[in-house]
């Protein structure tokens, strides 16, 4: 981008490798367990998404990194010291607000010179570092506006800004891109993560919005009821879910229930060959891995059924299909956009597709 | 949308509250202030005479100035006591929060005049204070100077406004939202900062609210000095109050009123514009 972006940088990421180490952590407020045994590592550099529903835990584990909360149990360390015993204006993490958190009495320049003020930097250097953060996120027009003068996106920017300009190792975001409208939503994430390529500092961003997720991360640590349900690539998480919440959770899927006997995996009506030992069983089947196939011819390594169109959901470049196999058991179905159909047809999907996973 | 007719109806009650028992009293006052008394009489001859005397006569500008050091000393010692309090209150008392602000306010609802009292219980010569200074061999006599002095006065006031400055003060501490105080400290800031920086700014406006209220309602105080001033301790609403009673001249109590008031007025026309300048919603 500029020289700004290579100066940040630089003070940013000591050696490569692990940053933020989460040991066994548990939190408890009262009588309520909102956080389990949570280890975690994070690599320097990396942008990792803590996602989950309200209530999973994780904008409480973002509150202990940051040091708003003490862990109960369990500790916390970044770059070989321990962190979660010191106060938080004594750790080098920095955090973006839900809700920004601007200093209304401030301007914006005095808001993102506020960091730099409490720690005593000489004068000169606040003055370009600030400069640099706000041209960093395009808002030296407004150095001298009041946040209660600027528009929601105009905010987060002086939020990032603000955290930034310290050269954080690590930046803490929670759900920073909530308040904002889809539109400008999608153009924030954009940049958040150039700007995260950019600067190579390591993001820890918390967010419910699994699409989010998914576009921004490198990892994402899904959390359910204050644990850890799966670490994975955004790519590793969608295509190979290890429970059936997970798949649930990340995109859309079709759960399938049954049993597996004597090599053949029953699903309802569903049923294909599978070689492995008896038991029950959970598939989770992506709609888009299901293909309409009329007079087709199955493949070896396909399941064929058929099914009659209950529900066609246009969607521009795809619809969803909802159909039914008989029996009740309805399935969702993604195919490229096309005109309505109606009555039974054929569908196809390939056995490895049916991925198996846990309760 | 409502009819003329209906908002004139509505609008009159109000109206003619503040016109018979506000606008027709000041009106009366400030007619006065412009008369004089003669032969136990007020003559109704517009002149200047009163204000005259009070320029020229030093013993009202006296207790004018005592009024205003005493005013501002209950100031200062009510915001002492109560910003630290509602600081407290506010970000420290977690779930005692709620019984300690049923405390502070709890004594509003004591008469004036019986906690006046009970400080003269304490603080006069046979009184609780000096009975116990002396059973502690600190004191071998009462000490005078805690009753019938402007130290009994400030100390009776600052008990009895302190809730007043509080209040304003606690209200402008709980609007503070409470990740601005996060985002201080995790921007580098300690405590000390966090306080300078972004607490005590945020709560100009209640403290200005709060001090405002100490400093007027001690202004126009006599009860206090009544029962706790002595000679020393008069204020200048005890002067209006004899001027209009005993010494029954009108005329002159109407014109240090209107300087009171003229006072008072520019004072919190000052305020709100300055709690104006302080307050970023």
């Amino acid at each position: 981008m500029n020289s700004s972006v290579a100066s940040l940088a630089q003070a940013a990421a000591p050696a490569d490798g692990l940053l933020l180490e989460v040991r066994g952590v548990a939190k408890r407020f009262g009588v309520r367990d909102v956080l389990r045994d949570i280890s975690l590592n994070i690599a320097s550099g990396e942008f990792i998404t803590l996602l989950g529903e309200s209530g999973s835990g994780k904008t409480t584990l973002l509150r202990l990194v940051a040091g708003f909360e003490q862990p109960t149990a369990g500790e916390i360390w970044m770059g070989g010291e321990r962190l979660d015993t010191l106060p938080p204006y004594k750790r080098r993490v920095n955090t973006v607000f839900q809700h920004y958190a601007l200093f209304p009495h401030l301007s914006v320049r005095d808001n993102v010179a506020y960091g730099l003020r409490v720690k005593k930097t000489a004068t000169s250097e606040i003055g370009s570092r600030v400069e640099e953060a706000l041209r960093m996120v395009k808002m030296q027009e407004f150095a001298e506006s009041r946040p209660s003068k600027l528009s929601g996106g105009q905010q987060q920017r002086v939020a990032l800004a603000r955290a930034l300009v310290n050269r954080p190792l690590l930046l803490l975001l929670d759900e920073p891109l909530s308040a904002l409208d889809a539109n400008l939503r999608k153009q924030m994430q954009s940049e958040l993560k150039a700007l995260q390529r950019e600067l190579g500092i390591t993001f820890l961003f918390v967010t419910h919005d699994q699409e989010e997720a998914m576009a921004l991360s490198d990892r994402i640590a899904l959390l359910r009821n204050g644990a850890l349900e799966q670490i994975a690539s955004p790519r590793e998480i969608y295509a190979h879910p290890a429970t059936a919440y997970t798949a649930q959770f990340i995109g859309q899927t079709n759960l399938l229930r049954g049993e597996i006997r004597g090599g053949i995996a029953n699903c309802g009506v569903l049923r294909w060959p599978l070689d492995v030992p008896d038991s029950l069983a959970i598939f989770s089947l992506r709609p888009e891995a299901i293909r309409l196939c009329d007079g087709g011819v199955r493949q070896n390594d396909e399941a064929k059924f058929r099914a009659s169109i209950r529900q066609q959901l246009y969607g521009g470049a795809s619809e969803l299909l909802e159909v039914d196999c008989g029996a009740g058991q309805l399935l969702r179905v993604r195919i490229s956009a096309r005109e309505p159909l109606s009555g039974e047809h054929e569908f196809v999907f390939s056995i490895a597709d049916a991925i198996r996973v846990q309760e | 949308m409502y009819s003329r007719a209906y908002k004139t109806l509505v609008s009159m009650p109000p109206l003619l509250w503040v016109g018979l028992f506000l606008l027709l009293p000041y009106a009366l006052m400030f007619a006065h202030s412009f008369w004089t008394v003669q032969d136990g009489v007020v003559v109704h001859q517009w002149n200047l005479h009163n204000y005259a005397a009070l320029l020229s006569k030093p013993v009202y500008l006296e207790v004018l100035l005592r009024t205003m050091r005493i005013a501002a000393s209950v100031t200062i010692c009510s915001l002492l006591l109560g910003y630290p309090l509602a600081y407290y209150l506010s970000f420290r008392a977690g779930a005692r929060k709620e019984l300690l602000y049923q405390l502070v306010i709890v004594p509003l609802w004591v008469s004036y005049l019986v906690r006046g009292y009970a400080w003269k219980t304490i603080l006069g010569s046979e009184g609780v204070l000096n009975g116990f200074l002396q059973y502690l061999h600190i004191t071998h006599k009462p000490v005078a100077f805690l009753l019938y002095s402007p130290f009994a006065v400030v100390l009776v006031l600052t008990h009895i406004y302190t809730p007043f400055v509080f209040l304003p003060i606690y209200a402008a501490l709980e609007h503070i939202p409470r990740p601005l105080v996060e985002a201080s400290e995790d921007l580098g800031a300690s405590s000390v900062q966090t306080f300078l920086r972004v607490i005590l700014p945020l709560s100009m406006p209640g403290l200005l609210a709060g001090a405002t209220f100490a400093f007027v309602l001690s202004l126009g105080d006599f009860l206090a000095p009544l029962l706790v001033g002595g000679a020393s301790g008069t204020m200048i609403a005890n002067v209006v109050q004899s001027l209009f009673g005993a010494a029954y001249d009108w005329p002159l109590g109407a014109a240090i009123s209107a300087c009171i008031l003229i006072l008072i007025v520019s004072l919190l026309f000052l305020t709100e514009r300055l709690e104006k300048r302080w307050s970023f919603k």
